[in-house]
């Protein structure tokens, strides 16, 4: 019996949403950028958006999301994807426009663009997966690293006196009159998988409001840089990511909820 | 004949920007252009024309703001003065990088650092060497009036679309400052059609994917990307050299000097031919493509070429280039914002060849 066999219309239980391209993944396996662009993906194909949909990748791990994700993608400098967004949707306030971004990207490097785009209140979505950790580089702090927590510029663990502290991006971006909703999502169990997907729809269905910018925080983990297993990786990230970035809607039509 | 008008320099940059039909402008206040910004306010353009006006939180977020507009095929520019350049200089090359069109206009002050406010010529290098990381150039128009300013910004997006590339403006804040008498090019209409084959709009069924990205891990695609760059540079140096010549027919001398500078040494030729001195202006109107072969031509009439400058001397390397080694081929120039008078420029040159 070979796959041909297998795969067939009467025993699909599931398929690829053509938003998604036939490239195999760059990502490490156990990695949570591929669940979140599947997401991500099925989320514009089931609202019938692709003709209308512009991505702005980022620089990190997810650079090469335009390889996977099936849409009109723009490739911009390390932590300017909001400001890229904001050209954008500026100049075709009607077309969905998303950023996709990881933690050293939106909330290092790229403050100052995140912190004004929120607060501008552009009518955008913003994807922004932490994983704790710079990924591509080869596992340095990021600006979420936990307190305590090894990665490979912080060999005995981040010691806040001497590092700082790890910030809470989506807290504070909930707090400028910009953002119309944020919320923290997770995708390493498949109940979660399914709250983030309805979050995401929620941020993209929010454009056509035009009544401010939309933050899906989701914590992922990155069990290549974590030196973990991932199934180690999934239950680290519960135990010691979660209780700092604790789930659910922070802001949620324009109102704090928490 | 067009609408005539007394304007700043900077003001018909910004008139000339919703007239050439801009779809947007993002930028950032640095003296001494601010006033670009000023008058497109002031002007609401978004009633105008429907252009967006958009003040970014930093230079850097502007001219990724441009990045992303003419990711879309729009039609956008941004200005800035030469700290603010630098701040741009990441997205420059990302723009050059990934072919995209756009006009940035750069009003020069003097440097380095946060230098001074007044106006320079100091950052030739950084506009018409590449200025950001890798392999690339510009397009440079250098205005020298305010008719300029304006016809400029028109000639920019003609030269942007054309070869998908960014134009810088290079200008200075003498000329971004003054009062002018500009005659006013037609109101264009913003396009409501345009070449979306290449752009980021959104895929349609009737087409693959676009992505624009100046990325490429694979070395080799990466050399074919930095080979067709050079191609397309090759081609704006065939077809885009521009420059104009004053008194040059009958010259035993000339000066090189472009945007102030030329102005100045027009004043200077003036007074050297009362004293009986043929001096002559090349006034290249493009920086890059440089006009070497008109240069190399007169270097083989004159005795002498004075390259004036408001700089340590950048533009005299491009000139030496052109002239080689037959006749000498020298600096002239005031640094750090000080303006040379046309009697400085005529002492140099009597001091460089005369004397």
């Amino acid at each position: 019996m070979d796959i041909k066999d297998i795969i067939k219309e009467e025993n699909l239980v599931y398929k690829k949403t053509d938003c998604m391209t036939d490239n195999v993944l760059s990502y490490c396996p156990g990695c949570g950028h591929g669940v979140i662009h599947r997401l991500c993906m099925e989320v514009v194909d089931e609202m019938d958006i692709v003709a209308d949909t512009i991505g702005v990748a980022s620089v990190g791990c997810s650079v090469l999301a335009y390889d996977f994700m099936n849409i009109d993608m723009t490739g911009v400098p390390h932590g300017r994807a909001p400001a890229v967004a904001t050209g954008i949707k500026r100049t075709w306030p009607d077309k969905f426009v998303f950023t996709y971004q990881g933690d050293g990207d939106l909330a290092a490097i790229g403050t100052a663009e995140t912190i004004h785009a929120c607060n501008r209140g552009e009518n955008i979505t913003i994807i922004f997966v932490n994983n704790g950790i710079y990924g591509m580089t080869g596992g340095q702090m990021a600006p979420t690293t936990l307190p305590g927590m090894k990665s490979s510029t912080t060999p005995y663990g981040r010691e806040i006196a001497l590092m700082g502290n790890p910030i809470k991006m989506t807290e504070l971006v909930a707090e400028l009159p910009g953002t119309y909703y944020v919320t923290r999502q997770a995708v390493h169990t498949p109940a979660l998988v399914r709250k983030a997907k309805k979050a995401i729809r929620t941020a993209f269905e929010n454009q056509k409001l035009k009544k401010g910018l939309s933050l899906v925080e989701v914590v992922s983990n990155c069990n290549s840089g974590w030196k973990m297993t991932p199934v180690q990786s999934n239950q680290w990230l519960e135990e010691n990511m979660l209780p700092f970035y604790p789930l659910g809607d922070i802001k949620v039509e324009g109102k704090k909820v928490k | 004949m067009g609408e005539l008008r007394l304007m700043k320099g900077n003001e018909a940059i910004a008139e000339a920007a919703i007239r050439a039909g801009a779809d947007a402008y993002f930028g950032y206040p640095i003296t001494p252009q601010s006033e670009v910004m000023e008058y497109l306010a002031q002007e609401e353009p978004h009633k105008r024309t429907g252009m967006v006006l958009l003040q970014a939180e930093s230079e850097l977020a502007a001219i990724n703001m441009v990045y992303g507009a003419a990711s879309t095929g729009k039609k956008v520019m941004t200005s800035s003065s030469s700290p603010g350049i630098s701040l741009m200089m990441e997205g420059i090359s990302y723009l050059a990088g990934s072919e995209l069109p756009c006009v940035i206009a750069n009003i020069v002050r003097g440097g380095p650092g946060l230098g001074t406010i007044q106006p320079s010529q100091a950052d030739y290098f950084q506009a018409t060497k590449g200025g950001g990381h890798g392999d690339y150039r510009l397009i440079v128009l250098a205005p020298s009036s305010v008719q300029e300013m304006s016809d400029f910004v028109k000639l920019g997006f003609e030269l942007a679309f054309k070869y998908r590339m960014p134009v810088m403006i290079l200008s200075d804040g003498l000329i971004g400052q003054m009062m002018e008498k500009v005659e006013l090019f037609d109101q264009m209409p913003r396009a409501t059609e345009f070449d979306q084959s290449w752009a980021t709009t959104g895929k349609t069924p009737d087409r693959e994917r676009n992505i624009i990205t100046s990325l490429d891990l694979d070395p080799n695609g990466m050399e074919k990307h930095n080979l067709d760059l050079q191609e397309k540079y090759k081609k704006v140096v065939a077809s885009e050299v521009r420059y104009e010549l004053i008194d040059c027919e009958d010259a035993d001398y000339l000066y090189v000097a472009y945007g102030s500078s030329a102005r100045i040494c027009q004043k200077a030729i003036r007074m050297g031919r009362e004293e009986g001195i043929k001096i002559g202006l090349i006034r290249p109107i493009t920086l890059f493509p440089f006009p070497y072969d008109i240069i190399g031509e007169y270097a083989k009439k004159v005795k002498g070429i004075l390259s004036v400058e408001l700089s340590a001397g950048q533009m005299i390397e491009d000139v030496r280039l052109a002239v080689g080694t037959t006749i000498p081929a020298l600096h002239f120039g005031r640094m750090g914002g000080v303006i040379h008078s046309p009697e400085e420029v005529l002492e140099g040159l009597k001091k460089a060849f005369l004397k």
